[in-house]
């Protein structure tokens, strides 16, 4: 049936809710629920890891269309069915939420002392909403995990979060929302047209241009809150604010992805027309997320509120870079989506890092650091240099592919969207320059130890892939370089098409008798 | 293979001392930082040796794939040409003899040394990336590897704020500088579909005529390219405009001062234009840029330095003022002069570096030169080398800049454009004034009475054999390296030691041109280098109160030089402190405001009408029934009507 011979991609997907009920079945006192949880989420994200490495090891990347495909008929009457498969757009998704899940239980292994066993739970139904996202292939279902990763992260930033957490889960939760909503309506709409939910179908649909319009906003209200675009971005600093350490990295590290994600593999494919009648919208948008949220990133005190606006503007280049159309600026979307899925995730666990001893993370409280802790102040150095974008590591590829696929469009473009490469550097040279140089001069931080060797081990793999990334990036863009070219060159082909229909209606209209 | 030595013996050498540091202690780390600098420096001394004698033929090193996207294919290489192999085999050398100096003078650093050696080591791999790139993507990580290392070393006293603004400053200078040029790649690769060299220098011809429409106007694509990646070179060079950092950047120890910010790094930027030549000699309008930045530049940072009374900021300044020199060559096409200048300063100027260096280590970290004066007895040979290093700076005859200066001059002189011309007089302006304040600096240095307090001339020292023998060789270099060098470099042989990696128009003559000059103009920049030294000579030495009557004087002239122009207070108000208050008006009012008022405004709206709501819930009978038939009566009415 496909390349693994069983349903791998089920497998994945839903093997963390088996974890789950694992979980729930634990008895004893409480110490004892708490670490057996531990154990128990830790193994199954584990093995859920090793399994999607079978994806790694078996995808086909000179395959453009979707492997690892799984059908069950579900309601052939209403065109919904069970459908999965990944293809080279969502195959590195997959691991990207498989690799951090197992990076999360670690990182929060003692910082979480109460209601162990549910907030374990949590992150395991998280990464089946997760990985289901990124491998469903039927519309219905795809909006179920989509939606489905909300009640985790709602409850995680909820429980386990900050002092304000309320106002941000709220606020988180409304935002999301009130785009959702939107997102059902379109693909209610879709639904009603076609008759079918089937998503590789619809790949190749065509829809009418005046429907395009309707549908692509309707998809933009929800993908532009995920990603989140300028102006529906400040639910996202507020939630990391509040979230628990482990939070922030899903969120920034997966749950943003699943914007541009969205954008990718819906909007520009089954909305070609509408999306070039956007794009410029589009890069506007961008232009402003990269130049404005850079500089609000520069005036902040609280260094997660920091890093999420530093996340906004990277999505800004990345929504410039998806609306290129052209390969080079896709995959440079894609690249800046996978090393910021590694990069900010290391960043907020850096933060973390410094949360679990200070219990702050505001920036005037720290300084001075680099006396006693050494090993974490070069930590965060590659990372922050990562995330600024600087050659060797994985956030120059991303960078450099999108403005040079934005050359293609606008010579403006290319250098409004790599503005950010100044401000970035200003702005995390500072946050390193307050928090890492200096002398100490806080008694508190006098004693701080340096990072625990459970803290390098959760640390170690991303260094790696981090440079990996930006050493040797051909060993990522290898998976989904034949997708996207089958995706450039089927929008240019429906956009001729459409053009050609255009003309001819012009031409036939003008020709009526009146 | 031996430039494979060369670039990756000194990767390897960091990471022991930055890995294994606090594993194996500070001694073994200097040592094997040393050592594998050594190894480098000798395959590449040995790889321009067999290149130039024609035993090893240029060539490329395959190492793999690096990026491959679409259309985009880039690989990591090492190319291995004259020019790459000249660079190498500077950098190596002269990072080599810093090491070893490094030594003395951070032997009394309290916090181990190992980070510096792993950083000076780290920060070499990259200049060595950058030079033997044989892809514009790769010059560029080597480019942004030194800027980080740059930004690393300038803040290597981290404890200190002013070396940290410094550090930031450097590098968000240079990221300025960096975006020109990463808009200058992907137009080069919008362009001519690849990013290699050799690709691209092959078809540059078949784009001349190409144009690229900018804010409604059509201009040769070339150009556009080539003054994009100029900007970027502007920015590593610290030429007009993007100088600022520069000056700042000699937070950092001084042997940094003398690898980075005089020898190599800075030097980047002359190398991008070189190495760009065979797409530079087709853009005629950058050239024209090159030129007037470079001659601004040399003149416009050679007054600052006249007035400056830190002994390391006069040389920083001089350093920029010589880069100035070297763009001008660039710009008038004798490209090769200009890496012929690059090879002699990094001689000269590394060596005024050191020497200062020397000159600080032994007044216990004192570097106005104000608190100096009368040192001369007491370092004899600090005070010989900085001597020869002053000489081959200003230009005197049979001393490195001599030939290198001269020719730059003359080259100039021989164009015949008018911005060849400007770039002519402010080059022989500022050649007085190189003189002027080099001699300036000797004198306040090691003439007259001293100035410093009892307590630190007592300690006044030389430095120890480990600072001093790096210091005489370089010195030896800078005495030598022009007379020895001119004829390979700037021979009417050049071709056959250049090869086909500096590039002329057919029919141009660069060199020959030289020749043409009228035999009265030759020993003017020599004359006026003598004018200088003399003129330094009557202002500090003879008459004392001349440059005190002077700034009173001129007071307003004064003002503007000591501070430099106001650049950096312009650029403060105008840049730093505008962006802030932009990103902080931003936050508070765009995000925190406008865009989250609406969300909280209709939060808001809800709760309050909600609460109003709640008021009609009274609880009385009566109000209800009432409230019930009335609703029915106007439905029932709606009903009606509307029907």
């Amino acid at each position: 049936m496909n390349a693994a011979g069983f349903p791998l991609l089920s497998l994945i997907t839903f093997l963390p809710l088996v974890g789950g009920a694992v979980i729930l079945s634990i008895r004893g006192d409480a110490a004892m629920v708490a670490s057996n949880s531990r154990w128990a989420a830790l193994w199954t994200s584990l093995i859920v890891f090793g399994l999607s490495l079978v994806l790694w090891l078996k995808f086909n990347p000179s395959d453009p269309g979707f492997q690892f495909v799984e059908t069950a008929s579900w309601m052939p009457r209403y065109g919904l069915s069970y459908h999965m498969g990944v293809d080279g757009i969502s195959v590195l998704f997959v691991l990207l939420s498989t690799a951090l899940t197992p990076i999360c239980i670690l990182a929060s292994w003692e910082v979480i002392t109460h209601q162990v066993r549910e907030y374990m739970l949590a992150f395991l139904i998280l990464e089946t909403m997760m990985v289901g996202t990124f491998s469903a292939l039927d519309f219905i279902i795809f909006y179920m995990f989509f939606e489905g990763t909300l009640i985790p992260m709602y409850l995680i930033i909820g429980i386990w979060g900050g002092p304000r957490r309320i106002y941000s889960t709220i606020k988180f939760f409304l935002f999301t929302l009130a785009g959702s909503v939107l997102l059902l309506l379109a693909i209610l709409a879709i639904w009603f047209q076609t008759g079918t939910m089937d998503i590789p179908t619809l790949l190749h649909t065509h829809l009418p241009a005046g429907m395009q319009f309707w549908l692509f906003l309707g998809f933009l209200a929800s993908f532009a809150v995920k990603l989140p675009m300028w102006p529906v971005h400040t639910w996202l600093p507020d939630a990391h604010v509040e979230a628990p350490t482990a939070g922030s990295v899903m969120l920034a590290g997966v749950l943003l992805k699943m914007g541009g994600y969205g954008l990718l593999r819906f909007s520009v494919p089954m909305l070609p027309v509408a999306s070039s009648l956007f794009a410029p919208l589009m890069f506007a948008l961008g232009v402003i997320a990269v130049i404005y949220t850079s500089l609000v990133a520069l005036a902040q005190e609280d260094m997660k509120k920091l890093i999420a606006y530093s996340s906004v503007a990277h999505m800004g280049l990345v929504t410039i870079g998806i609306f290129t159309f052209n390969v080079i600026g896709v995959q440079g979307a894609l690249f800046q989506m996978l090393s910021h899925g590694i990069v900010s995730a290391a960043l907020f666990l850096c933060v973390g890092v410094l949360y679990d001893r200070m219990h702050t993370h505001e920036i005037a409280r720290f300084g001075g650091l680099i006396e006693r802790m050494p090993v974490y102040a070069l930590l965060l150095m590659v990372f922050s240099l990562a995330s600024v974008g600087l050659p060797g590591t994985s956030g120059f590829i991303g960078e450099i592919l999108v403005m040079i696929g934005a050359l293609r469009v606008n010579f403006w473009l290319a250098l409004f969207g790599g503005t950010g490469t100044i401000l970035s550097i200003a702005y995390m040279l500072y946050l390193y320059r307050r928090i890492i140089f200096g002398t100490i001069t806080h008694v508190d931080l006098k004693a701080i130890l340096d990072l625990s060797p459970r803290e390098i081990a959760v640390f170690a793999p991303l260094v790696l892939l981090t440079l990996w990334m930006g050493v040797h990036p051909s060993s990522f863009t290898e998976f989904w370089a034949a997708s996207v070219r089958h995706m450039v060159q089927s929008h240019t082909a429906a956009l001729a098409t459409a053009h050609l229909a255009h003309l001819a209606s012009v031409r036939t209209v003008g020709m009526l008798p009146r | 293979m031996l430039t494979a030595i060369a670039v990756f013996a000194p990767l390897i050498g960091s990471a022991v001392a930055g890995l294994l540091g606090r594993a194996i202690g500070d001694r073994a780390s200097r040592i094997a930082t040393i050592l594998c600098m050594i190894v480098a420096a000798v395959a590449g001394d040995a790889a321009v040796t067999l290149l130039v004698s024609g035993n090893v033929s240029t060539g490329v090193v395959p190492i793999t794939t690096w990026i491959a996207v679409g259309t985009l294919k880039v690989s990591w290489a090492l190319r291995y040409d004259t020019l790459s192999a000249v660079m190498v085999a500077m950098v190596t050398t002269v990072s080599m003899l810093i090491h070893v100096y490094s030594v003395g003078y951070m032997a009394h650093e309290e916090r181990p040394v190992s980070r510096f050696f792993s950083y000076l080591s780290l920060f070499s791999f990259a200049m060595l990336m950058l030079v033997t790139a044989n892809n514009i993507l790769q010059l560029f990580f080597g480019w942004e590897g030194v800027g980080l290392m740059s930004y690393l070393l300038i803040g290597y006293w981290y404890h200190k704020p002013s070396a940290c603004a410094a550090a930031i400053k450097a590098f968000v200078v240079n990221r300025v500088a960096d975006l020109f040029f990463a808009v200058g790649i992907a137009l080069l690769f919008f362009q001519f579909r690849s990013l290699s060299f050799s690709t691209i220098f092959t078809a540059v011809t078949q784009h001349v005529g190409v144009h690229y429409t900018l804010l409604g106007t059509s201009f040769p694509v070339l150009d556009v390219i080539g003054v994009l990646l100029f900007i970027g070179a502007m920015g590593k060079s610290a030429q007009l405009f993007l100088h600022t950092w520069l000056p700042d950047a000699m937070e950092g120890p001084t042997p940094v001062s003398a690898l980075i910010h005089a020898a190599t790094m800075v030097t980047a930027g002359v190398f991008l234009v070189a190495r760009m030549s065979p797409l530079l000699e087709y853009a005629p309008a950058a050239l024209t840029m090159v030129t007037f930045i470079g001659g601004s530049t040399a003149f416009f940072t050679a007054t600052i330095a006249c007035v400056q009374t830190d002994i390391k900021r006069v040389i920083a300044y001089s350093t920029c003022s010589q880069l100035g020199y070297m763009f001008i060559a660039a710009g008038v096409g004798a490209f090769q002069v200009s890496i012929f200048h690059l090879i002699t300063h990094a001689f000269f100027k590394s060596l005024l570096f050191l020497g200062a260096g020397s000159v600080i280590h032994a007044m216990s970290d004192e570097q106005d030169m104000r608190r100096m004066g009368g040192l001369w007895r007491k370092i004899p040979v600090t005070y010989t080398v900085m001597w020869v290093g002053c000489l081959a700076l200003a230009g005197i005859p049979f001393f490195a800049g001599y030939y290198s200066k001269d020719a730059i001059l003359e080259a100039a002189a021989t164009a015949d454009t008018g911005v060849a011309h400007y770039a002519y007089v402010c080059g022989l302006l500022a050649a007085f004034l190189t003189a002027f304040y080099s001699w300036r600096l000797l004198i306040m240095t090691f003439h007259g009475i001293s100035r410093a307090e009892p307590r630190v001339l007592a300690h006044v020292h030389e430095s120890p054999t480990v600072m001093l023998v790096p210091v005489v060789l370089l010195a030896i270099g800078a005495a030598v390296s022009g007379f020895a060098l001119h004829g390979l470099f700037i021979g009417h042989d050049w071709r056959a030691f250049w090869g086909t990696s500096i590039f002329a128009l057919p029919g141009s003559h660069p060199i020959g041109r030289i020749e043409t000059l009228p035999s009265l103009l030759k020993p003017l920049p020599t004359l006026v280098a003598l004018l200088g030294i003399g003129t330094a000579y009557v202002f500090y030495m003879a008459r004392p109160e001349i440059p005190e009557w002077l700034a009173e004087r001129f007071r307003p002239v004064y003002l503007f030089l000591v501070n430099k122009w106001y650049f950096d207070d312009i650029y403060d108000t105008l840049f730093v402190r505008g962006v802030l208050r932009v990103a902080r008006l931003s936050w508070k009012v765009g995000d925190a405001t406008v865009i989250d008022g609406i969300p909280n405004g209709v939060a808001l709206l809800a709760t309050d009408s909600s609460a109003e709501v709640v008021k009609l819930q009274t609880g009385s009978l009566a109000q209800y029934a009432f409230a019930m038939v009335f609703g029915v009566v106007v439905l029932v009415a709606v009903f009606l009507v509307v029907r």
